[in-house]
């Protein structure tokens, strides 16, 4: 069998659901726009030449194998790395004048959970960056951490240490810590990687929710199945940017397979 | 003199005083600012700023001929600095991992300071001896100006801890996240890194470059085990830190001719190792205890929902059976049916078994409960 076989076999259907309604109102304004972005750690290129225009409002997917750079992606975005050539501007300015406007998920096995902390103070970390220097967390800031637990429906596990939260539940605590930032555009880095089900319903309806909020959603993503269920439009990326547009119009079989190639049948696999 | 002396004496003779106080703040600040470097998982870090600061002290002699504390501790102070930025430089530059490059500056570092000193002490001078007291330290040297330097350091050190303690913990927990939020995590850091160096320098001539990482870590390894806090965490660590300080000049004072440095280090390891068993929550031995205690719970539910299903096929639930068909059950004791008879849910008569009405009802609730789980 051959991986185009696979690839067949695994997504029946490109066909977008009734129920999806692509929000062609944002389409107009430019949230993100990314200018010959290149990133390489030492000679390699991880990221090459990439141009990408995000319009306002959708909720994008990120899609790619591994090593295709979709992590780096958003962390040049981010300014977590420095890119080797290239510019990111967020509405039109560049992105250390727009923080306040962005917000990021990282992947959770990012940080240590052993870290002695409770989840409210995870979550309060998400005001930090209004706060600005020196000054503390008051009693506006716990009310906005309490009310963002409470989107995430954690508040019952506000004083849990955080080692002793599950997988789905430490997702949904940096989740619930990006929504405290109140950000126009959240960049989040595999918030479905290791979580269940029932997890992965309540994280996809508050990013549904954001959307229908006018805020932009950008997520690197894993699941092939899901990407026209969940997100409007998508982006595939393997080193360079194959394509991007509205999943309707561009999530077919000839992106697939100029995206994932031979290593296609790999990444499917979980 | 014993304990009970070296206590009576504490606050009347000068020079315990010094060295007690000296000890105590020097565990206090090292205690603290190990918190961080263990949360940091850099807990080498310590033993590699500790040991490049040796040929510092070795340079400081060789270029001005002095020998006070002061001016050594300086030349320490850089050449830990050059050290500790050099361990970053090699970790973001190369592909090396940061504990080779710890390793790496470490054993460079102490190489070159052991040779300088065996050089110096080649040197026809007589000034040199006593500077090999920085290898283990030697608390009985201290005096009044060293512990007003400490008390100062110290007190810079808390007040930039707690003006900087918000970036400091989310530094700590997620870096890259920081970044996003717009703080330079560069500052945060070499700021922390500073001074962590500050302390071990001042520990150097009291404990000593071989042992100073211990004082940074132990206390706060302790500390670790008894709280989910940070802020807790730090405090705690720098009681113990403390606590170690003293309880070790006391200890090395009643006996005499036991070095101050390496008493102390043992104190503070039976705190590290105390905390580790004892810990109500992450300690050895409650983890142990619970851990038994689920077990026995699980065989001993295990054993009624087995008999749960035997009596269940039989119109009269208490129904007597063989003993013997408990032994095809894996798991099975006889301690276990002994509780369950206690328990008033079993009855024996001879070699047979039956279950109470009371048995039954709890099992049948303890199988809804089990398949539920499942489900």
């Amino acid at each position: 069998m051959n991986s185009r076989d696979t690839m067949i076999n695994t997504n029946p259907s490109n066909e977008i659901p009734a129920s999806q309604s692509v929000d062609e109102a944002g389409a107009g304004i430019l949230a993100v726009k990314v200018d010959d972005l290149t990133v390489a750690y030492n000679y390699k290129p991880v990221l090459w030449d990439i141009d990408l225009e995000i319009p306002e409002g959708v909720l994008m997917a990120i899609v790619g194998p591994n090593g295709a750079g979709k992590s780096t992606l958003i962390k040049a975005i981010l300014g977590i790395l420095k890119p080797i050539a290239g510019s990111v501007s967020i509405y039109g300015k560049p992105y250390h004048k727009q923080r306040s406007l962005v917000a990021y998920v990282p992947q959770k096995g990012s940080v240590d959970w052993d870290f002695p902390t409770v989840a409210l103070d995870v979550v309060m970390m998400g005001t930090y960056g209004s706060l600005g220097w020196i000054k503390r967390p008051g009693v506006k800031e716990k009310k906005a951490a309490l009310e963002a637990l409470e989107k995430v429906g954690m508040l019952p596990f506000k004083n849990r240490q955080i080692s002793q939260l599950s997988g789905g539940q430490q997702q949904r605590i940096f989740l619930a810590r990006a929504l405290v930032q109140d950000a126009s555009i959240y960049f989040m880095d595999e918030p479905f990687q290791g979580v269940d089900a029932t997890t992965e319903i309540a994280i996809i309806n508050i990013l549904k929710e954001l959307r229908k909020a006018g805020k932009t959603v950008v997520v690197v993503h894993h699941d092939l199945q899901t990407v026209p269920e969940y997100f409007d439009w998508v982006t595939f990326l393997n080193v360079k940017k194959i394509a991007t547009g509205p999943v309707k119009d561009i999530f077919n079989d000839d992106n697939l397979t100029k995206t994932y190639g031979i290593n296609y049948k790999v990444s499917v696999q979980k | 003199m014993n304990l009970q002396e070296y206590f009576s004496l504490v606050f009347s003779d000068y020079t315990l005083r010094t060295i007690t106080l000296g000890t105590a703040i020097l565990g206090a600040v090292t205690g603290m600012l190990g918190s961080f470097a263990v949360l940091r998982k850099q807990s080498l870090l310590g033993d590699a700023i500790s040991h490049a600061a040796l040929p510092g002290i070795a340079l400081a002699f060789l270029i001005t001929g002095a020998k006070d504390s002061n001016t050594l501790l300086l030349g320490a102070l850089v050449s830990g600095l050059v050290g500790t930025f050099w361990i970053r430089g090699i970790i973001t530059k190369t592909h090396l991992k940061s504990d080779t490059a710890l390793g790496l500056i470490l054993s460079l570092f102490f190489g070159f300071g052991m040779l300088l000193l065996t050089f110096i002490q080649k040197q026809p001078n007589a000034n040199q001896a006593g500077l090999d007291k920085y290898l283990f330290g030697q608390a009985a040297t201290l005096v009044e100006s060293d512990v007003w330097l400490m008390a100062i350091v110290t007190g810079i050190c808390l007040i930039v801890m707690l003006l900087f303690w918000k970036e400091f913990k989310i530094l700590l927990f997620d870096a890259d996240y920081t970044k996003t939020l717009g703080f330079n995590t560069k500052f945060i850091d070499v700021l922390i890194t500073t001074f962590i160096v500050l302390a071990i320098v001042l520990g150097l001539q009291t404990v000593g470059v071989v042992l100073m990482s211990a004082m940074l870590l132990a206390p706060a390894a302790a500390a670790r085990q008894w709280t989910n806090s940070l802020g807790t965490m730090v405090f705690l660590a720098a009681i113990f830190g403390a606590f170690s300080g003293v309880f070790g000049t006391a200890i090395s004072a009643s006996q005499d001719n036991l070095s101050t440095g390496p008493v102390i280090v043992i104190v503070a390891s039976v705190f590290v190792v105390f905390s580790f068993i004892f810990s109500p929550s992450r300690g050895l031995l409650f983890r142990q205890i619970r851990f038994i205690k689920n077990r026995r719970d699980l065989e001993f539910q295990k054993t009624l929902s087995f008999m749960y299903h035997i009596a269940e096929t039989h119109e009269d639930i208490s129904h007597p059976h063989t003993i013997k068909i408990l032994n095809n059950f894996q798991g099975f004791t006889r301690k276990t049916l002994q509780k369950l008879v206690d328990k008033n849910y079993v009855t024996l008569d001879g070699a047979m078994w039956s279950l109470t009405e009371e048995g039954f009802e709890t099992a049948a609730n303890l199988y809804n409960q089990n398949f539920k789980k499942h489900e």
